[in-house]
């Protein structure tokens, strides 16, 4: 790996900087334990070339598997299989639950003329709801959080009628949700077709 | 400690007075992190609490986190801390072949450390305490000292925990198991979000 040490100076940072997987997190050299090698390499080899020369290079493999005996090769050649395995099934549940999955964005009315948007179904596409809650509040300058909703689950809540701003910003930022699966929905409309079907 | 994936939970500034205490129990148990300390934690950072379940707290400074404890036991680096400064921990390291059981949070067993791959304590002293030529710590370690734990064929350390076993005796008896319970590369811990 590069060569980080520094001179030791005082005041001069000693702190060394390691480069940490894009897809698994590990360090590079830990890629073959992380159950997604082809992902990892993939990524190393476009965003470090020098380090994936460094790791996966014909050289570099003949002496990772040199010192194991011949039983712990086949063994660990296994137990990769399996890992790999598994992180596909993971991974195919997870497209088939993003597939299935719907993104609301609901308009509203508060007060008179008074509007929230509230946006639910994010955490099927795998994001964290309290940082795009923070994406939105900056994006957007005005108030946004998590809340609780009574089904059990959890929406973000903007000020203000964003809905539109809301899901172009989605389409732009997480191209993982389909924007077929993007669903727009007036609250007020709502309630005026529930007491049209009342009436 | 770590096997399962834990949730992220608020954190919490801490007083000057418990920052200073905690860098002098940094500095007691790890003197080799002497030199760093000031970068580890700057005099006007401002450090804070992160609660974990079965009562442990993890220790972040702007986002990066520094170093966890259960309860008021001996602190222990979080990995990324660790290849920050990797002088500043006593380490020993185990073969290829044991990694992939170490990752998967298995208990650290002595065959993994004195095999040939593996590099347990030369013991033959000197000051300051580091790294000898083969790759051995210059001190024998004790039961229940903090350790790190790196692995052949590779730079960046895999595994920290306590010893449950002094060094001396696993290559004496050369079975049984020297780290129980690590944090390690991939455990709820490393894949915690600290931001
Ligand atoms: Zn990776």
């Amino acid at each position: 790996m590069a060569d980080t040490e520094t001179a030791e100076a005082p005041g001069e940072p000693q702190s060394r900087h390691v480069v940490y997987c894009g897809v698994c997190t590990l360090p590079p050299e830990y890629c073959e334990y992380g159950g997604t090698v082809k992902k990892c390499q993939e990524w190393l080899q476009r965003a470090q070339p020098a380090l994936y020369q460094v790791i996966w290079s014909a050289e570099a493999l003949e002496a990772a598997t040199a010192s194991l005996s011949v039983e712990a090769q086949k063994r660990a050649a296994k137990d990769a299989q399996k890992k790999a395995a598994q992180a596909e099934k993971a991974e195919q549940k997870q497209a088939d639950r993003m597939a299935n999955s719907v993104v609301t964005i609901k308009r509203v009315e508060r007060n008179k003329r008074k509007f929230v948007t509230a946006v639910s179904g994010l955490e099927a596409f795998g994001l964290d709801l309290k940082k795009v809650a923070k994406e939105f509040g900056k994006k957007f300058a005005t108030g946004s959080s998590v809340t609780k909703v009574p089904s059990g689950g959890e929406e973000i809540v903007v000020q203000g009628d964003v809905s539109d701003e809301i899901e172009e910003f989605l389409l732009e930022k997480y191209k993982d949700i389909p924007e077929d699966n993007i669903e727009l929905v007036d609250d007020k409309k709502l309630k005026k077709a529930a007491a049209a079907a009342a009436a | 400690m770590f096997k399962k994936d834990l949730q992220g939970a608020p954190k919490s500034k801490l007083k000057s007075s418990v920052q200073r205490s905690l860098r002098q129990s940094l500095l007691t148990t790890y003197p080799l992190l002497a030199p760093y300390i000031d970068e580890i934690l700057p005099k006007k950072g401002s450090l804070e609490a992160m609660k974990l379940p079965d009562r442990a707290t993890l220790y972040v400074l702007d986002g990066e986190p520094l170093f966890f404890q259960v309860d008021t036991n001996t602190l222990l680096p979080h990995l990324k801390l660790v290849h920050r400064f990797p002088a500043g921990f006593p380490s020993i390291r185990i073969d290829r072949g044991a990694i992939r059981f170490v990752l998967s949070g298995a208990t650290l067993m002595a065959p993994g450390l004195t095999s040939p791959g593996g590099r347990l304590p030369s013991g033959k002293g000197g000051e300051p305490e580091g790294l000898d030529e083969d790759d051995r710590w210059t001190r024998e370690l004790e039961k229940g000292e903090p350790v790190v734990v790196r692995a052949e064929g590779k730079t960046e350390a895999c595994a920290v925990g306590f010893l449950v076993e002094g060094t001396k005796l696993v290559k004496e008896k050369g079975k049984g198991p020297v780290i129980e319970d690590a944090h390690y590369l991939g455990d709820g811990l490393w894949r915690l979000g600290t931001e």
